[in-house]
């Protein structure tokens, strides 16, 4: 009988660690699921964040680089300079990418790095703790929002997508989201996307994934996919950004 | 080498060091005194083959040199004292992924944005590692303008032979002042593949660069093994240069500019029967113990610095009693002058 359904030889056949509902291990999936797709895991390059995701090279197959928290750009910025045949992509969530590493993001996107990234957007800080992030949404509870989000306190949800979209050097950016199986096969279509443009040199690549996160949500997984689809996409809407 | 001299400033001769080593990938931000490196880089490593990146910031600078040396590049950063301090964030994580870097740090006064007069007030910083962690720099001094073109070349080899971060330091005098330099003829070629680099897992298992160790007892192993490569350094690779200690009373002990300043002193000294020794090291880190392991107890040594006395310490523990140890510093901008020097050096004999 032939498999339709098989591991992906990207992935390592291990359990992860994390909690029960997070989107982490769906994206890391998807992405293993596109190298093997693309036939590039022999030149893939991963750049692991700090954050939940910090030992994401404990499950894709193929080298990877770890970064300090906030700097994944500037560090693949140095590998595919030196190695432009690679394919080298960032894996980086909300805090990483859009508050501590603001500068290195848009830098990056403004000289046209030919890279690709995975930006997880959960809206909170999830390895410490539930803490707010810069993509926490007003009136969202967190352990440093505890009366929630306040536009005159904290200021707003960064849309930083919105923002890189802007720079000329930037090639594409897609928001997708896991709040259903349809909507993880877009993020699939979308990260294969952002792949292939590196792959033909067409330049910065970005893929946003509003991403569960019950932990410090407070909420059941099937209450969180619930949350992204009626408030967080209100937030931040999904569709190609450029 | 060829017999051909050219004339440059040591700003510029550690630039074209790093290029005749074969430095493939250099990123930097400008900062006073150091500014000639990142031109002559901007200049120069196009046609090298290599990769020249003005980076927005210090910090993204150094994890860009992060990432190229994880690829398996001889890269290289340049910056000054305030601007180093923004590095050491990816020089921690350098030396804690054992990556190969080579990391110049052209001083000026300090603290905080200081001045940009030269200095040496980054010594401690320099040379106990200077960002979080359990882990060292080897950290080289050039005296001049040749040994600065020099020793650029060592580092990138010292950097690759250890997998340690190499940190070059001088003083805005030194990178700002121009001399003869010989050039060495030979340029490495320099090959990409080093083993544990990442250059994409075709045909061998994936390999991961990293300073994170979640385990319990991991970190610990992991930290006893780069004590054990700080170990083979401490006895490999301390450098010095001695003047006249057989017969000396005094021992100037001085590195980088302030050596040549002491170094002019003695030979006026010397002119009329003192006698007057030098030690000048040239590997800070490790600093030069056995040139201090003497026993008479009539010998006097005088540490030299454009700082409030930072090697001095080093001194101390490598004197270790033995002898009286004397301080003449400057800070802030200040030089001790040949003058001041002689003036201290006959007080004290």
């Amino acid at each position: 009988m032939e498999k339709i359904f098989i591991h992906p030889e990207s992935l390592y056949d291990v359990p992860t660690h994390y909690c029960p509902g997070c989107g982490h291990g769906i994206v890391h999936r998807l992405i293993a699921e596109v190298v093997d797709e693309l036939g590039i895991r022999e030149k893939t390059i991963g750049v692991a964040p700090v954050g939940c995701a910090v030992v994401a090279y404990d499950y894709w197959k193929f080298d990877c680089s770890e970064a300090a928290h906030g700097r994944a750009l500037a560090v693949a910025t140095g590998i595919k300079r030196v190695r432009p045949k690679n394919i080298v992509f960032t894996y980086q969530g909300d805090g990483d990418l859009a508050a501590i590493g603001t500068a290195e993001t848009i830098h990056a996107a403004n000289r046209g790095e030919n890279l690709t990234v995975i930006f997880i957007n959960n809206a909170v800080y999830g390895m410490t703790g539930g803490q707010m992030a810069p993509t926490t949404l007003l009136g969202q509870k967190t352990s440093t929002s505890v009366e929630g989000r306040e536009k005159e306190k904290h200021g707003y949800p960064l849309k930083i997508s919105e923002m890189l979209a802007s720079l000329p050097g930037v090639y594409y950016i897609e928001r997708v989201s896991l709040q259903s199986p349809l909507e993880v096969l877009k993020a699939k279509r979308a990260i294969k996307q952002a792949f292939e443009n590196q792959i033909n040199n067409l330049g910065f690549s970005l893929v946003e994934v509003l991403s569960p996160c019950p932990t410090y949500w407070g909420q059941t997984p099937k209450e969180a996919l619930d949350w992204i689809r009626l408030v967080m996409q209100k937030e931040f809407p999904l569709g190609k950004i450029k | 080498m060829s017999n051909k001299k050219i004339l440059i400033s040591g700003n510029e001769a550690i630039a074209q060091g790093a290029i005749g080593a074969g430095c493939n990938f250099y990123a930097g931000y400008p900062i006073t005194p150091q500014n000639e490196i990142i031109a002559y880089m901007a200049k120069h490593m196009v046609n090298s083959g290599g990769v020249f990146i003005q980076a927005e910031s210090e910090l993204a600078a150094i994890n860009m040199v992060y990432g190229a040396s994880a690829a398996g590049a001889r890269s290289m950063t340049s910056s000054s004292s305030p601007g180093i301090s923004l590095k050491q964030e990816g020089i921690s994580y350098i030396a804690g992924s054992q990556l190969p870097a080579v990391i110049v740090n052209i001083m000026r006064g300090g603290p905080g944005l200081g001045n940009i007069a030269p200095a040496q007030s980054d010594y401690f910083q320099a040379t106990r590692g200077g960002g979080h962690g359990d882990y060292y720099l080897i950290v080289l001094a050039p005296g001049s303008v040749q040994e600065a073109y020099d020793l650029t070349q060592t580092s990138f080899d010292l950097a690759d032979k250890y997998r340690i971060p190499v940190m070059i330091l001088g003083d805005g005098i030194l990178g700002q002042m121009m001399e003869p330099v010989r050039l060495s003829t030979k340029i490495n070629k320099v090959s990409h593949q080093k083993s544990w680099a990442l250059s994409g897992c075709l045909g061998r298992k994936p390999n991961i660069v990293k300073s994170f160790f979640l385990r319990e007892g991991a970190l610990e192993e992991f930290n006893i093994s780069l004590q054990k490569n700080y170990e083979i350094i401490r006895k490999k690779e301390a450098r010095y240069e001695g003047l006249f200690l057989s017969d000396a009373k005094v021992i100037l002990v001085a590195y980088g500019t302030m050596a040549r300043i002491a170094k002019s002193a003695i030979s006026q000294l010397r002119s009329i029967g003192k006698k007057i020794g030098l030690i000048r090291p040239i590997s800070l880190w490790p600093f030069p113990q056995a040139p201090f392991n003497v026993k008479n107890k009539k010998l006097k040594y005088l540490v030299i610095e454009m700082s409030s006395g930072q090697m001095v310490e080093d001194v101390r523990l490598a004197v270790c009693g033995r002898q009286q140890i004397e301080f003449l510093g400057r800070s802030g901008g200040g030089v001790p002058s040949e003058e001041e020097i002689i003036n201290k050096i006959k007080k004290i004999l």
